[in-house]
C-alpha cells in the first residue's frame, strides 16, 4: 500500500535521463541496498520526503529522489529498489542495476542490514566494483544488540577500505551522522585500489587481456574492471545495455570482439556461461564470508526465539488462517465504530454550511444558476466525498500501517502462497493485494515485485478484485443503511465489521478465480521458483506512523479524490440542470440504462453513476444520490436516515443494496488504475481485459443475485 | 533418514549443509544471490499453514521456498 505523494506523484519512477545536477555544489548520491534494510527510513531522515516505509521487501519499486544540503555539498539523494545483487534478475533489480552502474552517481550510499551483515556484502562488493565512492552505512544496529550480536565496524572498514557508519536510522542525530560521513566521503580523495575481490586465475588473467580496451571503450563513464568482468560473463541483456550506453565507437567495437574471443577461450577452459557465474558468485560470497570473520561476533542464531514464537502462532496449522481473518475483522470494527459518530457530525457540519455558502452567494448577488452549480454542485458532492471518506481513512490507514510495520504483510504471502501456487500464481499477489486495499493503481505498480512477467501479469489483471480505500465508504454506507439497521450500537458495528470482511473474503475469492481462470486459458504456464524474505517484526513506530499516514496518505488521498470531486459536482449539477424536451441529461441517460440496471439488481441511475465514477470510485455514491434528488422531492440530506429516505423512495430494497456492494467490488478499475495498467503492461489489450474480467464477474453476480432474488419473492 | 536428502524433507529444527542445487535458471541465481551455495549451513524453520512453502534459515535471513523449489536442493542432514 505504498500510496504517498512520492510513490503515486510526479516524483514516481523518476526518469534517470531528468537527473541532472542543478548547481556546481550538487552530488548526486545514490542509496542502495538489500530489499527492506531501512533504506526508505535513511532516505526520509536525510530528505524529509515522506517515502512510504514499510516493513517488507520489495516496497520501493521504482527510483525516488529528493534533496538535502549539508552546507558544504547539496546532495541530490537516488533512493533506488532494493537488490540482493547487480547481476539482475528482477524487474525492479534492473532499475537499481541500470541506475548504479549507467546513472551517472557521484556516490553510493550503502544500507545494510547488521543482523545479517554478511549476506549483505555480495551487493557492498559488487558495488565497489562500480563506484569509486562508497559509504556503507550499516543499519539496525539496534535490532543486531538485542540479537545479541556485537559488530566491529571499523575493522570491517579497514577491510573493506571504505568508510563505515553504524547507524539505527530511526533515531534522533542520524541525519546529522549521515551528512557529516558524506561530506567525509566527498572531502577525502576517490578510492585508487581495486576492490577487494579476487576471481579465479582464468578470470583473472582474461580481465587484466581485455583491460587496456575498457579503459580505452568506457571514456571514464563506466568503472573498466567491472566492464571486463561483465563482458567476461556475457549477459546477453547487460552487454545490450552497455552497447547503448557506449554508443558507436571503434574502441567499442574492438573491445567487444576482444572479449568474445575470451569468452570463447574461457568457455573451451571449461568456464561456460553458468560455470563463470558459479565461480563470481562464489568468490563473492567467499569474500564477505571473510570480511565478516571477527567482525560479527554472534550469540545466537540469526532469528530470535521470540520471532520462532511469534511465527509458531501466526502462521502455524490451527491459527494462521483465524488469525489473519480475525486481525482483518478487528481492523475494520475499529475503523467502523471510530467513523461513525465523527462522519454524522462531519457531514452534519458541511451540509449546514451548503446553507451558508448559498446565503453568501445569494448575498453577493450570484445567480441562480451558479449558486446551484457550486453549492448544490461542487460543494455538496465535495462535502459529501469528505465525511464520508475522511473519519474511516484517518483510522483505516494508520492500523494498516502498523500492520505493514510490524513484518506482518509478508506473513500473510506465507500463509496464502499455497492457494496462489494452485493458481500456477506467485505468493507475493498476496502482497500487491493488500496494497490494492490502500489503492489498486498502487498495487499495480507494486506487482512489479513479482519476477515473472507471467504471474506479473496475473497479479496485475486481478489487482481490482479487492476494493480500494475510494470502495470501502459505499460498502460501509451500504451496510450500515440496509443490513444492521436494527442493531444496537456497538454491536452494530461488530456486524458491519464481519460483512466487510465477508465481502473482502468475496473479493479474494474472487481474485483467487480470476487468477485460475487466466493461468488456464491466456496466461497458461508453470510457476516460476518462489523466493520470498521473512523479515524480523520489529515494534512499529506508533507515533511517526500516526502522523506519516494521516498527513501524507489520508490527506493525499482525500485531496485526490477531493480534486475530482468538486469539478464532477459541478459538472453533474449542470447535467442534472440542463434540460432537453423537459428531461434533464441525467434522466435521460439513467433512462436509457434503466433497463440493463434494472436486470442486475441496480437502477439506470447507479449504472449511470458506476460509468460516471470512473474517474474515482469515491463519488459513485454521491453522483447516485444527486441525481435522485434533482429528480424527487428531498433537497436537504444533513443525516444518513434522511438518505435511507431517499434511497427507499426511489424503490431501493436489500436487494438493490446488495448488488450495489457486488458491483462496487467487481467492475472496471478507476481510471488512474487503467493508465498505470496499460503504463505497466505496454498493451492496451491487458488493459482491456483488466477492466472486462472484473466487469464480467461483477455483471453474472449482480444478474443472478437479482434474478435469483425475484424469484424467492425478494 | 538418509544422510544424503534434499531440503524439503527437513523438518523444523533440523538443520543440513548445501551440497548442490539441481537445476539452472531463476531459481539458482535467486538463491546465489542470497548467498545459498555449496556448503551453506541451512535450517529448517518452519512449515506455512497449508504445508506449503516452509521457512528456511539462511545466512541469517528467513526465506520461504516452495516444495517444488527446495526439492532441488541437495543437503546433508546435521
Amino acid at each position: 500500500m505504498g500510496l504517498t505523494k512520492s510513490s503515486t506523484g510526479r516524483r514516481a519512477g523518476a526518469d534517470l535521463r531528468e537527473l541532472k545536477r542543478q548547481s556546481g555544489r550538487q552530488k548526486i548520491v545514490a542509496l542502495a541496498g538489500n530489499p527492506n534494510v531501512g533504506k526508505s527510513t535513511v532516505f526520509n531522515c536525510l530528505t524529509d520526503l515522506h517515502q512510504h516505509t514499510g516493513n517488507w521487501p520489495g516496497k520501493t519499486v521504482t527510483n525516488a529522489q529528493g534533496l538535502c544540503k549539508s552546507g558544504t555539498w547539496d546532495y541530490l539523494m537516488v533512493d533506488v529498489p532494493g537488490a540482493y545483487s547487480l547481476l539482475a534478475h528482477s524487474a525492479e533489480e534492473e532499475v537499481a542495476r541500470d541506475f548504479l552502474c549507467f546513472g551517472g552517481a557521484d556516490a553510493v550510499l550503502l544500507v545494510c542490514d547488521a543482523t545479517c551483515l554478511e549476506r549483505n556484502m555480495n551487493l557492498v562488493l559488487q558495488t565497489m566494483e562500480v563506484s569509486r565512492r562508497v559509504l556503507v552505512c550499516v543499519n539496525l544496529l539496534d535490532e543486531a544488540r538485542r540479537k545479541g550480536m556485537r559488530l566491529d565496524l571499523e575493522l570491517l572498514s579497514r577491510r573493506l577500505g571504505v568508510p563505515v557508519l553504524g547507524l539505527v536510522a530511526r533515531e534522533k542525530g542520524s541525519r546529522r551522522r549521515l551528512l557529516a560521513a558524506m561530506d567525509a566521503l566527498f572531502a577525502a580523495p576517490a578510492r585508487t585500489g581495486d576492490c577487494p575481490v579476487r576471481y579465479p586465475a582464468p578470470i583473472e588473467e582474461a580481465a587484466a587481456r581485455l583491460l587496456p580496451l575498457a579503459e580505452e571503450a568506457a571514456g571514464g563513464l563506466l568503472e573498466p574492471r567491472w566492464l571486463c568482468l561483465r563482458l567476461l560473463e556475457g549477459d546477453e541483456a547487460l552487454l545490450a545495455r552497455i552497447d547503448r550506453f557506449l554508443g558507436d565507437s571503434p574502441a567499442r567495437e574492438a573491445l567487444f570482439r576482444a572479449a568474445e574471443a575470451q569468452r570463447q577461450a574461457l568457455s573451451e577452459a571449461g568456464l561456460d556461461r553458468d560455470a563463470l557465474e558459479d565461480r563470481f558468485t562464489a568468490a563473492l560470497i567467499g569474500a564477505g564470508e571473510a570480511l565478516c570473520r571477527g567482525v560479527v561476533r554472534c550469540e545466537q542464531a540469526g532469528y530470535s526465539h521470540r520471532d520462532r514464537q511469534i511465527d509458531r502462532v501466526l502462521t502455524g496449522r490451527l491459527l494462521g488462517y483465524p488469525l489473519m481473518l480475525l486481525l482483518l475483522a478487528l481492523i475494520f470494527y475499529i475503523t467502523i465504530a471510530g467513523a461513525n459518530r465523527p462522519s454524522e457530525l462531519l457531514m452534519a457540519l458541511l451540509f449546514r454550511a451548503q446553507g451558508l455558502l448559498e446565503a453568501l452567494l445569494r448575498h453577493l448577488g450570484a445567480p441562480p444558476w451558479l449558486t446551484g452549480l457550486l453549492a448544490e454542485g461542487a460543494w455538496r458532492v465535495l462535502a459529501w466525498v469528505t465525511a464520508v471518506m475522511l473519519p474511516p481513512m484517518a483510522i483505516f490507514f494508520p492500523l494498516f500501517t502498523l500492520l505493514e510495520d510490524s513484518g506482518y504483510l509478508p506473513r500473510i504471502a506465507y500463509n496464502l502462497d499455497r492457494p496462489f501456487q494452485r493458481c500456477a500464481a506467485c505468493g507475493k499477489q498476496a502482497l500487491t493485494m493488500a496494497m490494492g486495499f490502500g489503492c489498486n493503481a498502487a498495487g499495480v505498480v507494486g506487482c512489479r515485485i513479482i519476477d515473472s512477467e507471467r504471474e506479473r501479469l496475473l497479479a496485475i489483471l486481478t489487482n481490482s478484485f479487492v476494493p480500494c480505500n475510494g470502495r470501502f465508504p459505499t460498502l460501509i454506507t451500504m451496510l450500515g443503511l440496509f443490513f444492521i439497521g436494527g442493531a444496537a450500537g456497538g454491536l452494530s458495528a461488530v456486524l458491519s465489521a464481519l460483512l466487510l470482511t465477508g465481502l473482502i473474503v468475496l473479493g479474494v475469492a474472487a481474485t483467487f478465480a480470476a487468477t485460475r481462470l487466466l493461468s488456464a486459458t491466456v496466461l497458461k504456464g508453470t510457476p516460476s521458483a518462489f523466493l520470498l524474505e521473512m523479515p524480523p517484526y520489529r515494534r512499529p513506530q506508533i507515533l511517526q506512523v500516526l502522523v506519516r499516514s494521516v498527513l501524507d496518505r489520508t490527506l493525499f488521498v482525500l485531496g485526490r479524490a477531493a480534486a475530482v470531486a468538486a469539478p464532477a459536482g459541478a459538472l453533474l449539477w449542470l447535467a442534472a440542470n440542463l434540460r432537453i424536451g423537459g428531461e434533464s441529461l441525467l434522466s435521460l441517460a439513467a433512462g436509457a440504462l434503466d433497463p440493463l440496471g434494472r436486470f442486475m439488481g441496480l437502477d439506470g441511475v447507479l449504472l449511470l453513476a458506476f460509468l460516471l465514477g470512473f474517474p474515482a470510485n469515491e463519488i459513485v455514491l454521491p453522483i447516485a444520490i444527486m441525481i435522485y434528488t434533482a429528480q424527487g422531492s428531498l433537497t436537504e440530506l444533513g443525516e444518513l436516515s434522511q438518505l435511507k429516505a431517499l434511497l427507499l423512495q426511489n424503490g431501493w430494497t436489500w436487494v438493490t443494496a446488495l448488488c450495489v456492494m457486488l458491483f462496487s467490488l467487481l467492475h472496471w478499475p478507476c481510471s488512474t488504475t487503467l493508465l498505470t495498467i496499460h503504463k505497466e503492461t505496454g498493451s492496451w489489450k491487458w488493459t482491456a481485459l483488466a477492466a472486462l474480467l472484473p466487469t464480467a464477474a461483477g455483471f453474472v453476480l449482480c444478474a443472478l443475485t437479482a434474478q435469483g432474488a425475484r424469484l424467492l419473492g425478494g | 533418514m538418509k544422510e544424503h536428502a534434499t531440503l524439503d524433507t527437513l523438518r523444523p529444527g533440523q538443520r543440513a549443509l548445501v551440497l548442490s542445487l539441481e537445476g539452472a535458471g531463476a531459481l539458482r541465481r535467486r538463491l546465489r544471490d542470497l548467498g545459498l551455495i555449496e556448503n551453506t549451513p541451512v535450517e529448517c524453520l518452519g512449515v506455512s499453514p497449508l504445508g506449503d512453502p516452509a521457512a528456511y534459515g539462511i545466512r541469517g535471513a528467513v526465506i520461504a521456498l516452495r516444495r517444488e523449489d527446495s526439492r532441488r536442493i541437495r543437503v546433508r542432514v546435521i
